[in-house]
């Protein structure tokens, strides 16, 4: 204390200087000014000063800035104050800062410590290390980086509501400050704009954001000015020092700041990078004198700091810009000397560090640098995320700097002047004297309207910004600015299209688009994988677009009309996969999660902005505006550049919601098991592995302290346990009354998983042996389902159900309804709806009350899944099956069991969730397929979602696009994760819009206008009869052709022309027409065709389009050619060969991979090499018929094998089961029915279908 | 002017038929609500938001249904057993109609309802497969292109019934002055 009243006198005597100090600050920017040239020496030199000498000056100037804060109040008396400062800064400050009063009392030494640690405490003191520069930095990182930072900020901000205030009180200030400070204030605003969004809270902030926001953009500005300012306040407050050798000082203290200099000459230059980087990043041009103004307002924090208490009056000129919160702002000036004091050295060293950084982000546009300080885990991810865009910010920034140093220089002289001018703090009159060199600047601050300035100013970055976007992808710079400027951006379609192909051939037809005559072509099969098409957008928009992974649409080229959607005789649909496992996913933790005003859009890669301000929507067209928040790129850290923030960087993005998302605390985890306990699931003894299974992953069950697990049983009575913490063991409770179900103690039976794990480790050692004399054949589904229903209804959560045969007591019991003679009925297949509704209303009931139920169905006999399935179909839970379970007869099956256990067990899961799918005006969603329950036109209401879960919708054309060249689809998925987070997960794919068939018929991709038709063909089934959607799928291969051949393709009928892209759509469909779920003619049991139908129905497309057409390897020879590395193992990649038999050969060993089964099919004449080397037997005899796992032999062709075998589980969820099928077993049949390409007594082969097909075309 | 059958007929029609266009406006009613849903994600983001429109759909669909059977199962709320069921007691005055007017021998006007008879009686006893007793369905009803077709069927029908109202009305008169 004493050697800041030391200093004060010093400031008191330096007051001017103070405020030249301030203007120092921004001094170096205003070096330019020649006039204000010598005080801004003098200035820096005191700014030098005061670091050098030590925080203790620093820490009086910060006094003296609070002083000048309170002296506001005071305005003339500034000087006396400021040796007072000290001290009054410091009662003055109290009062002004609500929050900080305990800091303003620290001020002097204390005040830097309490800004230092008080402010942001963790975060001030890491990221402050430059004080307000450091803050900011800290803001802009919160900004970016996810709330957690935010809050932090918050926190700040809070105690900091005294930096929004002082921000606001700076404009205020500003105002009586002038416009110099005018600049400060800017950065001020900048705090608070980047506080603000993390402010949430409604403080003060958001007002700051409302109105002021713009100054926001200054963040980086504040930063490089916050390290002025500080340099200034010392400067002001430390005139005594040296002024040049203090500059010298200065500048090596700085030397972070720019090597460059800090020499008279160097300060200025490194303003100018230092500001380049911030014009860069706000726009700010030099013209703009808003863009000072809001400087300024950034300095009137710190001059706010005085002017606030000087004169309320002042504030509320200032307040119109700011909220208006003096005190607040006396803090921030505080704030940012005191932490700049604290740590001296440390404050500046990292100051300089950061500033370099700055510089060196903005310069090179390396967004990361200043992460480092203060980012949080969210920042951090953001950061990765952002990586990307350093290239863009750079070309951005550069533009924008030239103006920004002159508005620089402006503000600075201004500064100075206004400092000069008036050394008290008097607020007019110095802006007054800054607008004379900035001419903007005090009418700039004094309109503290940072909107209006922001406007124009942020325009030109945003150009700027835009401009390097674009040249990097030639017509990409047309989609950014140009989603608006549809007239060039479909006339770029247009070329692109009708350049097809995307030039990858010579030919004037796009690949896509080639005809081929399919009856000609012997192998249609390509050899490599099937991908999705890239739809024909512009290198910008291709990057951007969402992964055909997640999402994917039948027609990447969308028709502009239904008519010619009608003429192309496509399905139009989309298939989603929404909540895939991801490997890199932006966060973001934001306040306001900008959405579109009416449609509700979120904003995305594909929106336009219309200027810095606003942006319009891409599905309903409406002009939004941007909130301030969202100004500030947390990537970049830099302001006003909204477009190149993450959530217009990525097509999948997710939110963490805010409190506004949930009316109740998220739920926790719970889980709860219901199993059968009857004999027939004793004798399968599913038991053993589902209790082994849960024993072993019991700790990796999604969840956090809260989970909460629950165990029923039930045979033809109803068990509960009783798990609670304290007993000596598990309770069991037996409920004998199924017709009226009660749960006798509803508190004990779910009990925290973490609390009671001795006691469910003790009941799930038991169970298996539990009933093992059980002589209970009965079994009480319903009942028992009714049970679970209760007990789950306070939280929802997620039921698993073991079911082992056909429920026969109680509720919802079913009839057998299955004839076996009609199993291979090629007529009537009747019984595929539900027997009753008894499980549809239970499971609307479920749904209702956010509890998923989640089938493992276990059984050798009929068990009516038809029926059953609807307990899990409409609460979207998923469906297991495993006929002929038997845990030692069905080994492969126990197997199955256990790793799709592993796998259910420890996947995410995402509680009380919704999905809603919104896309362009013009199209319309009918009809959804999946597990859910639509809750209206648009939304499904999925009590879990899992990483598993697929889903479909058709779409028609409403109204005709032919105004707009792109369409867009949008999926928001909020849920609660497993550790009672609430986010929403976005995807959003574009698509363009084509109006000529051709171009329709170029974009089909087959693979997802199969997955649609198997799910419309699945509804015809159940609503109509299978055999009229037999018909369907036929007729939907007929209706394309034919109208392709008719319409595009210029070959009469005598061919079976189909475009390239076409070309494997009958093959799909006869494999469709020959898969279990619609195949007759082939005994297919009743449950084993309707599980087929849920999966079509749940599976998303990769694991759909395994099951719908497998892939067939030879792997008895594989090389390395072609192999591919992962993981430092070589894997070899054989082609793909077609499902026929007459591809395979005696002499060989293929593997065939359904999906979920992998096959190995070992010909009677395959190579003794190959048995011995790879299977691990001397020869084909001895194979045995039963082998499900290859043996580790340390042999070159086994390596490859495995390699190969363990790449293709690798890509999956649920881990295949092999089988080794000898040629001659009896399970060759299992293998022998996927080769589809073949005739069997019932179906076509390939070529008959063709010639089929071909005919329905002439006819 | 003769009090005929046909002209008792005719007056009962012009009765019961206000009633039918009162159910048809229902129906439009339930629809519309059932389309109307609240964009606001906030709210949809609610569970207990989640359960009251749930509730909702299956209400109306209850109501639509036509026999009362309201879920047994855990069903909350006092939904009693007898709510209003909407669809059969048109569909079964719709009926009367016909056979009244075979009775009266007015072929004209039985030739006018007899397209709707038949519609009326494909609906009915072509209902979705799951051998429920559900006529509207409340997990499907939200799909748009069902809840399309169940709105223009009820506009369509007001329309008939609106028409068919003054023709009953004109009928009657007629008869009544004709003989």
């Amino acid at each position: 204390m004493s050697a800041p009243a030391g200093s004060p006198h010093p400031a008191a005597s330096a007051r001017i200087p103070p405020k030249f100090g301030g203007a120092a600050a921004s001094g170096p920017t205003a070096s330019t000014d020649p006039s204000p040239a010598p005080h801004q020496q003098n200035g820096p030199a005191q700014n030098q000063m005061q670091v050098p000498s030590g925080y203790g000056i620093h820490q009086n100037y910060v006094s003296p800035s609070g002083h000048y804060s309170q002296g506001p109040g005071k305005m003339t008396s500034l000087p006396l104050d400021s040796q007072c400062d000290d001290y009054y800064s410091g009662l003055y400050t109290v009062p002004t800062q609500n929050v900080i009063p305990p800091s303003t009392t620290n001020q002097q030494p204390g005040a830097q410590q309490m800004y230092g640690r008080g402010p942001p405490a963790p975060h001030i003191v890491g990221s402050t290390p430059g004080s307000f520069q450091g803050a900011a930095p800290s803001a802009s990182h919160l900004h970016t980086s996810a709330s957690q930072s935010y809050s932090s900020f918050v926190n700040h901000y809070n105690s900091p509501a005294m930096y929004s205030t002082n921000s606001s009180v700076a404009s205020q200030g500003f105002p009586s400050t002038c416009g110099h400070y005018a600049m400060s204030t800017v950065s001020n605003a900048v705090y608070p704009s980047a506080s603000y969004p993390s402010l949430p809270a409604g403080d003060p902030y958001g007002q700051m954001f409302t109105s002021p926001n713009t100054p926001a953009i200054r963040p980086v500005k504040d930063h490089s000015f916050s390290g002025q300012k500080t340099a200034a306040s010392h400067p002001s407050l430390l005139p005594p020092p040296p002024p040049s050798s203090q500059q010298h000082h200065q500048p090596q203290s700085l030397s972070g700041y720019n090597a460059v200099s800090w020499s008279p000459s160097g300060l200025p230059q490194a303003n100018d990078s230092l500001i380049r980087n911030h014009a860069g990043s706000l726009n700010m041009s030099s013209s703009n004198p808003a863009s000072i103004v809001a400087d300024s307002s950034s300095y009137p924090v710190t001059q706010n700091v005085h002017s606030s208490k000087s004169s309320p009056v002042v504030s509320t000129g200032v307040s119109g810009v700011s909220s208006s919160r003096i005190p607040p702002t006396a803090n921030h000036p505080v704030e940012p000397t005191a932490s700049v004091t604290t740590q001296p050295s440390d404050l500046l060293q990292q100051k300089g560090m950061q500033y370099g950084e700055y510089v060196n982000n903005q310069a090179s546009s390396a967004p990361t640098p200043l992460s480092s300080t203060s980012d949080d885990e969210e920042e951090e991810e953001e950061d990765e995320e952002a990586g990307v865009d350093s290239s863009s910010t750079t070309s951005s920034a550069s533009p924008v700097p030239n103006s920004y140093d002159a508005l620089e220089g402006g503000s600075y002289p201004d500064m100075l002047s206004s400092s000069t001018s008036s050394p008290a703090p008097e607020p007019a009159p110095d802006p007054d004297p800054a607008t004379a060199p900035a001419p903007a600047v005090p009418q700039p601050s004094k309109l503290a309207k940072p909107f209006g300035y922001g406007y124009p100013i942020l325009q030109p970055g945003y150009q700027n910004a835009a401009a390097p976007l674009s040249s990097g992808g030639q017509p990409s710079g047309q989609v950014y600015s140009g989603f608006q400027q549809y007239p060039q951006y479909p006339s770029v379609n247009q070329l692109s299209s009708s350049l097809g192909g995307l030039s990858l051939q010579s030919s004037p037809q796009p690949e896509s688009l080639r005809p081929v005559n399919l009856t000609q072509e012997r192998n249609i099969l390509p050899t490599t994988p099937v991908w999705a098409p890239v739809p024909n957008l512009s290198l910008d928009l291709k990057k951007l677009n969402c992964s055909p992974d997640s999402f994917r649409c039948t027609l990447t080229n969308i028709p502009q009309t239904q008519a010619l959607l009608n003429k192309a005789k496509l399905p139009l649909g989309l298939l989603l996969h929404p909540f895939r496992d991801l490997t890199q996913l932006p966060v973001i933790t934001s306040n306001t999660i900008v959405r579109c005003r009416s449609c509700r859009t979120y904003i995305n890669p594909f929106v336009s902005f219309i200027d810095q301000r606003r942006w319009k929507c891409n599905l309903c067209y409406r002009v939004n505006d941007v909130p301030e928040e969202f100004m500030y790129n947390p990537l970049t850290r830099s302001y006003g550049e909204p477009h190149k923030r993450p959530e217009v960087q990525n097509s999948t993005v997710e939110f963490i919601a805010s409190s506004d998302y949930m009316l109740r605390p998220p739920q926790p985890a719970v889980y709860l098991f219901v199993l059968d306990v009857s004999h027939n699931a004793v004798e399968a003894g599913y038991l053993t592995i589902l209790c082994q299974s849960l024993l072993e992953n019991l700790d990796k069950l999604p969840g956090d302290s809260r989970t909460r697990i629950g165990f029923v049983t039930f045979d033809s009575t109803i068990h509960f346990y009783n798990l609670q913490e304290g007993l000596s063991q598990p309770q069991m409770l037996i409920v004998s009354d199924i017709d009226d179900v009660f749960l006798p103690t509803p508190d004990s039976l779910l009990v925290n998983l973490h609390e009671s794990k001795e006691l469910i480790k003790d009941l799930l050692n038991a169970l298996p042996n539990m009933f093992t004399n059980t002589r209970e054949t009965h079994s009480a589904l319903g009942p028992a389902l009714q049970a679970a229903f209760k007990l789950m209804s306070p939280t929802g959560g997620r039921v698993s159900v073991f079911q082992t045969q056909l429920p026969s007591l109680g509720a919802g019991l079913l009839q057998s309804r299955e004839d076996p003679n009609q199993r291979s009925s090629t007529k009537v297949v009747q019984h595929l709806g539900p027997a009753t509704d008894f499980y549809k209303k239970l499971a609307l009931d479920c749904s209702g009350q956010q509890t998923a139920v989640d089938l493992f169905l276990l059984s050798s006999q009929y068990s009516d899944l038809a029926s059953l399935a609807c307990i899990s179909k409409y609460s979207a839970g998923c469906i297991y099956y495993y006929p002929s379970f038997h845990y030692t007869h069905n080994p492969s099956q126990a197997e199955k069991l256990q790793k799709d256990l592993k796998r259910y067990l420890t996947r995410k899961i995402g509680f009380e969730a919704v999905m809603r799918i919104r896309c362009t005006k013009g199209l319309s969603m009918h009809t959804f397929h999946g597990n859910f329950f639509v809750r209206s036109t648009d939304l499904l209401s999925l009590a879990n979602i899992n990483p598993d879960a697929g889903f479909a919708v058709q779409l028609s054309i409403e109204e005709s696009l032919t105004d707009t060249s792109l369409v867009c689809f949008q999926t928001a998925l909020l849920y609660t994760s497993s550790k009672g987070e609430r986010r929403i997960r976005v995807h959003t794919l574009c698509l363009p819009v084509v109006s000529s068939l051709a171009d329709v018929y170029a974009g089909v991709d087959v693979q997802a206008s199969i997955c649609l038709l198997a799910n419309m063909a699945v509804d015809r089934s159940v609503s109509s009869s299978l055999s009229d959607a037999r018909d369907a799928l036929v007729n939907a291969v007929v209706d394309s052709l034919s109208a392709y051949g008719s319409t595009v393709s210029n070959f009469q009928h005598s061919a079976l022309i189909a475009p390239n892209s076409l070309k494997l759509f009958p093959l799909y469909v006869l494999a469709l027409l020959k898969q279990k779920a619609f195949r007759t003619g082939t005994s297919t049991r009743l449950d084993d065709r309707v599980y087929a139908m849920c999966q079509i129905k749940s599976q998303p497309l990769v694991h759909l389009m395994k099951m719908i057409h497998p892939n067939l390897y030879r792997i008895d020879r594989l090389t390395d050619e072609g192999a591919i590395h992962v993981n430092d193992r070589v894997v070899p990649q054989p082609p793909l060969q077609k499902l026929s038999a007459e591809k395979l050969t005696r002499e060989g060993a293929f593997l065939m991979d359904c999906g979920s089964v992998f096959y190995i099919w070992v010909g009677k004449g395959c190579e003794n090499s190959f048995i011995e080397d790879v299977l691990g037997y001397p020869n084909f005899a001895s194979v045995p018929q039963k082998m499900t796992h290859l043996p580790e032999l340390d042999t070159l062709s086994s390596e490859r094998t495995r390699s190969f075998i363990t790449w293709l589980r690798d890509g999956r969820p649920l881990s295949p089961v092999l089988h080794v099928v000898k040629d001659e077993s009896p399970a060759k049949t299992e293998f022998f029915q996927h080769l589809i390409e073949d005739r069997t007594e019932a179906a076509f082969s390939y070529y008959e279908f063709l010639l089929h097909v071909q005919q329905q075309i002439c006819k | 002017m003769a009090f005929t059958f046909a002209a008792f007929c005719y007056m009962l029609t012009l009765v019961l038929c206000a009633s039918l266009i009162f159910f048809v406006i229902w129906h439009i009613i339930a629809f519309d609500e059932l389309r109307t849903d609240f964009k606001n994600p906030i709210d949809q983001g609610n569970p207990a938001r989640a359960r009251e429109r749930l509730k909702n759909i299956e209400r109306i669909c209850c109501l639509l249904r036509k026999v009362s059977r309201c879920p047994p199962s855990g069903c909350v709320g006092g939904r009693g057993a007898l709510s209003p069921q909407l669809v059969v007691p048109e569909y079964s005055i719709h009926g009367l109609f016909c056979l009244m007017f075979l009775c009266a021998a007015e072929w004209v006007t039985l030739g006018l309802n007899i397209p709707l008879l038949f519609y009326h009686l494909w609906r009915y006893f072509h209902r979705p497969a799951d051998g429920s007793e559900v006529m509207y369905d409340a997990v499907s009803i939200m799909n748009a292109d069902i809840l399309n077709y169940c709105q223009k069927e009820s506009w369509c029908k007001l329309a008939f019934y609106l028409l068919s109202f003054f023709y009953y009305l004109y009928s009657m008169v007629y008869t009544l002055v004709s003989f």
